[in-house]
């Protein structure tokens, strides 16, 4: 009984593609429904909710939490962080372009371990990168008992525990976040087309600027985007290298959620930042169409 | 691109660009090999602090609890990635826009909103935190990873070979065993290493669906390096950086082996 069950579905699997499909992406599907969708409306339900005298939460419907964001406080952390994953942005883009520039024009054989070595520090533990800038920029890091025994400065320089160095570190955790789509992007474009800007008189830069730059814009967007996104969200960063003074919204809603135990307002930070980050991602790859560029 | 000779400002800009990326990273590990517990000054070559690490049972705690986290959560999340690779590569199906979109949830959401979400979400629905909700967590990320990658290396294989080989009398397993899966394998492989390097590297949302008892590797470098600067945290890292070489070693060779074959 059972076995004749099972083998007129095996039968109707093998006759009808579709539900062969269905039947491919179904656990996918499930899996993502329980351990990313419902998680991420529980979020969106929890943000209309507000907090309880002993960090619990009280089922009853308002806008608070979206309110209270719009205190200087919060809107100064907001501003704070679109500031620096704007500026980590910027940043990287510019360090990485003539990077990526580089490795893309390198004869084929080179190119590939160029790529692998800048593949390795991105695949190194991020915390172990943020350590190594923290030996760097500490008081009595290389740094300052350089420039001391340089005698350029007289007093150790208080980099570390600064917005400075979230910057600095930022930039040097996402950089290949950039380089990389931007290869891809810059790989792609045909010598062809340069060479007939040279044949009808362009100089190199000329070319470059109407013709490679242009035909990169698509990895410059999907760098930019790998590089904003995460840089919105990051919390770690400021806390190792930021000290108290550095906070992100990152920094919020881990605080929300872990110390303050207020988790209605979490999960209104959350929702700002998601739907912030969304926009942005939308607008982006409206204008690229995200490609290829994206998934490395 | 050409294959021209780049311009010497663009030479020495990327020896400079690299020598940034790399530098941290050699002070890192040259300062593993030194005998000054406060890591300021060279002082002398020790292997001290490899030592001591192998005999920190917090250390080797974290790093048996991340590797078994990784070999479980790569292990689940090949096979249902890749099946979703499948799916969407050679079928078409009510919602396949909806599973396509829904894939990319993971790759455009900041990972401290995903921290959160899974955090309140066990917590409602009772889950103790540890192991489990780590792993449960790992693999929702991983699954995207794995399809993306899988369909990838998907695009160009020609049904027409499987059609082929049922025609000549083979049946869907025969086929599925002889002909599809080693075509695939090379994708699947690289997806498998993208999944496992990524769970054990994740420290954002472990972070949030840890529990006691369950901290894994990043989780305790993490306090390590909050604690202070000392050369046991440089010995791990300089391990760590070894490791990631090597793996990402096997899989350039790998990938350099199958190009060679087609």
């Amino acid at each position: 009984m059972a076995s004749n069950r099972l083998k007129s579905f095996t039968k109707s699997l093998r006759e009808n593609p579709q539900s062969q499909g269905l039947a491919l992406i179904s656990p996918t599907m499930l899996y993502l429904l329980v351990f990313m969708i419902m998680p991420l409306l529980l979020v969106v339900i929890l943000s209309f909710l507000s907090r309880g005298p002993y960090g619990n939460v009280i089922y009853k419907f308002n806008l608070q939490n979206y309110l209270r964001l719009g205190d200087s406080l919060y809107l100064r952390i907001l501003g704070f962080s679109v500031t620096t994953a704007t500026l980590t942005t910027l940043a990287s883009l510019l360090i990485g372009y003539p990077l990526a520039y580089y490795i893309a024009r390198a004869p084929a054989k080179q190119r590939s371990f160029l790529l692998f070595l800048i593949l390795v520090p991105f695949w190194t533990n991020f915390i172990i990168r943020i350590y190594a800038w923290i030996m760097i920029l500490r008081t009595e890091g290389l740094l300052n008992t350089t420039l001391l025994n340089l005698g350029l400065i007289k007093v150790p320089l208080d980099i570390l525990y600064t917005p400075t160095a979230v910057f600095i570190g930022m930039v040097y955790e996402f950089l290949p976040f950039m380089v990389l789509p931007l290869f891809t992007s810059l790989e792609k474009i045909e010598f062809i087309q340069l060479e007939a800007a040279a044949d009808l008189g362009a100089q190199p830069w000329r070319a470059f600027l109407r013709v490679t730059l242009p035909l990169s814009v698509p990895g410059m967007i999907a760098g930019s985007i790998l590089v904003f996104i995460p840089a919105m969200g990051m919390f770690v960063v400021p806390d190792l290298m930021g000290g108290a003074k550095t906070v992100l919204v990152g920094n919020l809603i881990r605080n929300q959620f872990l110390t303050a135990r207020d988790w209605p307002f979490g999960a209104a930070a959350s929702m700002v930042l998601l739907i912030g980050t969304l926009i942005v991602t939308l607008l982006y790859a409206r204008r690229a169409g995200l490609g290829e560029e994206v998934l490395v | 691109m050409s294959e021209k000779k780049a311009a010497p400002w663009l030479r020495i800009y990327a020896v400079l660009a690299y020598v940034y990326i790399y530098l941290p990273i050699l002070i890192l590990i040259v300062f593993s090999f030194n005998s000054q517990k406060l890591n300021i000054r060279w002082e002398g070559f020790t292997l001290r602090w490899y030592g001591a690490l192998l005999r920190d049972q917090e250390v080797l705690l974290a790093a048996r609890n991340s590797i078994l986290i990784a070999v479980v959560s790569t292990l689940v999340a090949t096979v249902i990635g890749t099946m979703a690779a499948l799916a969407l590569q050679r079928y078409r199906f009510p919602g396949y826009t909806l599973a396509e979109s829904t894939l990319y949830i993971p790759v455009i959401i900041p990972e401290v909103v995903m921290g959160i979400s899974l955090l309140a979400f066990f917590a409602q629905a009772g889950f103790q935190l540890g192991l489990g909700t780590i792993s449960l967590a790992h693999i929702a990320f991983n699954i995207p990873f794995v399809t993306l990658v899988v369909r990838a290396r998907l695009h160009g294989f020609d049904k027409a070979i499987e059609e082929a080989a049922m025609d000549l009398g083979a049946n869907e397993i025969t086929t599925f065993r002889r002909v599809t899966l080693p075509t695939i394998l090379p994708g699947v492989m690289s997806g498998a290493l993208l999944a496992f390097t990524l769970s054990l590297d994740d420290y954002v949302i472990t972070y949030f669906t840890a529990g006691p008892g369950s901290t894994t590797l990043p989780l305790r470098v993490f306090s390590m390096v909050r604690f202070a600067v000392t050369p046991e945290v440089n010995a791990l890292s300089t391990l760590w950086v070894l490791t990631i070489f090597i793996i990402l070693g096997i899989g350039q060779l790998a990938q350099r082996r199958q190009s060679k074959a087609f």
